[in-house]
């Protein structure tokens, strides 16, 4: 088989390498000319110096004879315009490799076969899972009061409630409000929280527990 | 008509700009809240940030209730993406994409965008002034 790989990062890198020990035309695409270079001193011949997202330099690859084409850069929109050009030359198959989960259903409805980055899926695990991930000392401010980061579930308790009718711990304040968009505010009382935001509340050390206990809800994530 | 742009650089403050006085409701999304001075002060449209290839920014900034989404970013394959993400995912009815790049727009075009590339139009447009008008005073 004739195998495109956009993009020459770990991912392209690795994937190429093990493409051509099983014997099929490799040809990676890299913009970048330094990282270009380098996957050429291992892969020789097999490397084009160019912008995957470039129908000439798609076409200068023979992209109109490959088998199938991958996108593996760590932009997805790139990806995304890679295998679209793929497809209009007729290429069988494209892959790409998604870096935001999210995505998947648009490269679906392109007719991309997806997969999503080992790493991101780690990472997103992590943060769903885990209540460390939830609540994150940012700052250790004198006489034992630390800054710490707390970004509200859709699980939380407090999620659609009003600053002013939420009981936290002594000497314990809500400090700025962080919405999904990463607009911040200031709160007053009357601000209503909503899942996905994160808050900076300053707190003494010892209510860490409590404040989880108020903003996350209890025991969440530790059974599993 | 409900109108979604993405890129309040020049030519998106623009059309939000043009399209307001029009009475059109338009919101304006930028990843950049500085990115808004350059509308009017009597803009009265929304202003919204977020980056348009997310969808829950996409969502807040209104794309479910949006008759068209106009993509107007620096970026072809940006512009690609979200454009995409309105159609495909969103249902967005009108879908207005501008590609920098000429071959790149003829891709986009036969994926299903209305595409605008200002690189063959503004070609084609200085050099029919070069070619067949006089030259004007100054």
């Amino acid at each position: 088989m004739y195998i495109i790989v956009g993009g020459g990062g770990k991912v392209g890198f690795h994937l190429a390498q093990e493409l051509l020990q099983g014997n099929h035309e490799v040809l990676v695409v890299e913009r970048e000319q330094t990282r270009a270079s380098a996957v050429a001193d291992d892969l020789g011949e097999n490397v084009l110096y160019g912008d995957c997202c470039e129908v000439a330099t798609l076409d200068a690859a023979g992209v109109a004879r490959a088998d199938l084409v991958c996108a593996v850069t760590g932009d997805d929109e790139d990806n995304l315009v890679m295998c679209e050009i793929a497809r209009q030359r007729g290429v069988p198959r494209t892959i790409a490799r998604i870096n935001n989960p999210k995505n998947e259903l648009l490269f679906k409805r392109r007719g991309v076969e997806t997969t999503i980055s080992a790493t991101q899926a780690v990472l997103a695990q992590i943060e769903s899972e885990l209540p460390t991930a939830e609540m994150i000392p940012l700052l250790q401010l004198h006489s034992g009061l630390e800054l710490v980061e707390v970004k509200l579930p859709e699980t939380s308790p407090v999620v659609g409630r009003r600053i002013r009718d939420i009981l936290l711990p002594s000497e314990s304040i809500v400090s700025l409000v962080v919405d999904p968009g990463g607009v911040p505010r200031i709160p007053s009382g009357e601000t209503r929280l909503n899942a996905g935001d994160a808050l900076v509340v300053v707190t003494p050390r010892e209510n860490h527990e409590m404040l989880r206990e108020v903003l996350i809800g209890s025991t969440h994530g530790l059974d599993t | 008509m409900n109108v979604l742009i993405m890129g309040c650089g020049r030519l998106g403050a623009r059309i939000a700009a043009a399209l307001d006085v029009a009475g059109q409701t338009v919101t304006i999304l930028d990843i950049n809240s500085s990115s808004f001075r350059r509308l009017p002060e009597t803009f009265q449209g929304t202003r919204a940030i977020g980056n348009g290839m997310d969808g829950p920014a996409l969502e807040r900034a209104g794309i479910r209730q949006a008759d068209a989404f106009m993509a107007v970013t620096q970026g072809d394959n940006r512009n690609y993406f979200a454009s995409q993400m309105a159609r495909e995912v969103y249902g967005v009815k009108r879908v207005l994409c501008r590609v920098y790049d000429p071959m790149r727009e003829d891709i986009y075009h036969a994926a299903g965008l209305e595409t605008f590339s200002p690189t063959s139009l503004g070609a084609q447009i200085m050099v029919d002034m070069l070619l067949t008008k006089p030259a004007a005073g100054g």
